[in-house]
């Protein structure tokens, strides 16, 4: 035995005192409150780093006494979920989680007739037409005011070439244009950046379906392509309906809700 | 032999049945260098194929199934019942009876018949991932998630204890051939847990494991001369000998995991004792000769061999007999998972993920041609008896017959509600082909 190990010796040589478990076990109780009359007292840098380290001992605490209780109770089976049954070859493939839309395609159209969609938002504001439109003077004398300059953000085809200002009613400025919209997927719980394709109704009235404006409520159609949903028969959709969720005119950006 | 230039394949097929003296005319077709004269040999060989009208030319005949299987072309019935997504469906040897295997943990037999479920087999307590119908006819295994593998009796429903042993999840299965083994007793399954059982299916044991996987193996196949092949994850294919699960060889090649194998002698060792004429089984030890026959006939023609498909895009040709491969074939761009042979072995038709099937040489495993057409992944392709068409299952729930002569869609069958998982086409005659898929019902096509 080394020299410098004496303890270790008498300890062979003697044994312990006779109330060594029993001191032991006091201090080891005694030691929480210790720790706490510690902890209340400390400040400063001090207390930081202590806390810290405390912080992380009790993490260590939990998780240990969570491994022990998962060993000692009994596992339940595997999840045996029906739905969730794969074939060997797509097993353990992070397969991306994907939404249907093989929906009716008879019903499907009966609804895009009559324009009526099981919406998100049923109701919204009412927008007043004097909100929409600011009346634009015109004539020499600025006389005239047949001219209108429609305030919300629009929606307008690439194709569209404005037409001469002899006969331009409503101006759709070009800085409130929008191409895109985020549409969230509500199953897949995912918002996607996509192109709009149309507006198909503006809950305000024709004339602003027409116009293309688009205010919350509005339900577009946007090009969903990219998100490879199929049809019943095995082809890629293209256009889906959404409803705008925001007002884009606060916001700067088009917000929408895929109806599925 | 002269000919004339004009010669076209109906003249040629004329010829060969001369020479080889049939009885019955029977039909041919014929291949310069591996490019089919389909027109005549003037207009196929020196005008598209840009030969010498000097030149000797070789031409080399192929025979063709003697019957012709009816182009698939509308659903005839939609069988509900799995109210889960099937997993798996498998067609009897005679194509008279379909098992399909479903996430509800039941095994349905179909009788093809009428077109009626026949038997509902409880027993499995998870997903069963496979089903596989023994070569005469008259049994289904199953393997499941919970680790058993199941073989009922497909006439009375009865049966089904468990098989236990393995620690994973059964992912394939395979019988013995009708040919080497007329009883019908031995049966080998894979599992996640990296080995392959052979089990004794009459005292419902464990013959011998076959441990040397390191991954889960997903493909079990046993071949036509005493040897079992398994693919696995671990990126092997190895191969046993079926007497007593020794290793003979480990196939090395591929760059990621090992998804399915196809043995070139597939469609023969699945029908056993059946074929076109035959439909019932009979006496066994008649059934027997016939089996062997045909087995021989066909290995006559070529040896066995195995194809690989994996994850790394490619797929491989082995001759099982040595350690280097015939081929590798490259061209997907997506993983590959479903592969098969024709039912003669001398083409491949692969489904990958990147909505392709292509088309490949079966003896030399040279590209033919790509068939397109799905919007989805491809998950499984089959084809018929006759081996002129082949059935392809997609993610974009559409099944598509295609041609195998030209490459083109022959019939775009949609109706399934959601991703289709599998596609079988039935031996025998080969009229119907049944597919199966998340919507969890069985759908019969038919001419």
């Amino acid at each position: 035995m080394p020299q410098n190990e004496y303890i270790e010796e008498a300890i062979k040589k003697h044994g312990r005192r006779l109330d060594h478990e029993e001191r032991k076990r006091k201090r080891t109780a005694r030691e929480v409150h210790k720790k706490a009359a510690f902890a209340q007292k400390v400040h400063g840098l001090k207390a930081k780093l202590y806390n810290k380290k405390r912080h992380a001992e009790k993490i260590q605490m939990k998780k240990t006494l969570k491994m022990h209780d998962e060993r000692n109770t009994k596992q339940a089976a595997p999840d045996a979920n029906p739905d969730t049954a794969l074939p060997p070859y797509l097993l353990d493939r992070q397969s991306q989680t994907r939404a249907k839309v093989l929906s009716n395609a008879i019903k499907q159209k009966r609804k895009e007739r009559a324009a009526k969609w099981d919406v998100p938002l049923p109701k919204v504001r009412a927008v007043a037409e004097e909100e929409v439109y600011k009346v634009i003077k015109t004539g020499k004398k600025g006389t005239k005011q047949w001219k209108r300059l429609v305030s919300k953000h629009t929606f307008v085809p690439a194709t569209f070439t404005r037409l001469p200002p002899k006969y331009e009613r409503f101006i759709r400025p070009t800085a409130l244009r929008v191409k895109r919209a985020h549409v969230t997927h509500p199953e897949l719980k995912a918002t996607f950046m996509l192109d709009i394709l149309g507006v198909k109704k503006n809950p305000n009235g024709r004339d602003m379906t027409g116009l293309g404006v688009v205010t919350k409520g509005t339900v577009i159609e946007v090009n969903v392509s990219e998100l490879g949903l199929v049809t019943q028969s095995g082809k890629v959709v293209w256009g889906k309906y959404a409803q705008v969720t925001n007002n884009p005119e606060n916001d700067g950006v088009v917000n929408a809700v895929l109806l599925v | 032999m002269n000919l004339p230039a004009e010669a076209t394949p109906e003249m040629l097929e004329m010829l060969v049945n001369e020479v080889l003296k049939n009885e019955e005319p029977l039909p041919y077709s014929f291949y310069v260098d591996d490019i089919e004269i389909r027109s005549d040999v003037l207009h196929d060989v020196v005008e598209e194929g840009k030969r010498s009208t000097e030149q000797t030319i070789r031409i080399v005949y192929q025979p063709q199934a003697i019957f012709k299987v009816r182009q698939i072309t509308r659903c005839t019935s939609t069988m509900q019942g799995h109210d889960h997504p099937i997993v798996c469906l498998h067609f009897s040897p005679s194509g008279s009876l379909l098992a399909t295997g479903s996430g509800d943990t039941t095994v349905r037999i179909w009788d093809m018949g009428t077109e009626t479920p026949s038997h509902t087999l409880r027993g499995h307590t998870h997903h069963v991932e496979c089903v596989q119908w023994s070569p005469d006819a008259r049994l289904v295994a199953s393997g499941s998630m919970d680790n058993t593998v199941r073989v009922w009796d497909a006439s009375s429903g009865k049966g089904g204890e468990p098989m236990k042993g393995h620690k994973g999840c059964i992912t394939a299965l395979a019988w013995e051939p009708f040919h080497s083994d007329p009883s019908c007793t031995r049966l080998a399954s894979a599992s996640k847990d990296g080995t392959v059982r052979v089990w004794d299916v009459v005292h419902r044991r464990t013959l011998f494991a076959m441990g040397g996987h390191t991954a889960p193996v997903m493909a079990v196949r046993w071949g036509g001369d005493g040897l079992i092949y398994t693919g696995s994850r671990d990126k092997t294919v190895k191969v046993w000998s079926a007497k007593d699960g020794r290793l003979v060889r480990t196939l090395q090649g591929h760059a990621h995991w090992v998804n399915a194998l196809a043995l070139s002698t597939e469609h023969v060792l699945r029908t056993g004792g059946f074929d076109e004429k035959r439909q019932k089984l009979g006496d066994r030890s008649e059934a027997h000769a016939h089996a062997v026959t045909r087995y021989s006939t066909l290995i006559a023609r070529q040896s066995e061999r195995l194809l690989s498909c994996s994850d790394d895009f490619t797929l491989f040709l082995w001759d099982p007999s040595s350690p280097k491969p015939i081929a590798r074939l490259t061209g997907h761009q997506q993983p590959v998972t479903g592969i098969s042979f024709s039912p003669d072995g001398t083409l491949i038709a692969s489904a990958s993920f990147d909505g392709s099937v292509k088309l490949w040489h079966g003896a030399t495993g040279k590209f033919l041609r790509s068939m397109r057409g799905h919007v989805g992944a491809v998950f499984c392709v089959t084809f018929s008896p006759d081996g002129r068409m082949v059935a392809s299952g997609s993610r974009d729930s559409t099944v598509k017959v295609w041609d195998v002569a030209t490459g083109k869609m022959k019939a775009e069958l949609p109706g399934h509600a959601d991703e289709v998982y599998g596609v079988d086409w039935a031996p025998g005659k080969g009229e119907r082909v049944a597919s199966g898929g998340k919507d969890g019902a069985v759908k019969i096509w038919r001419n």
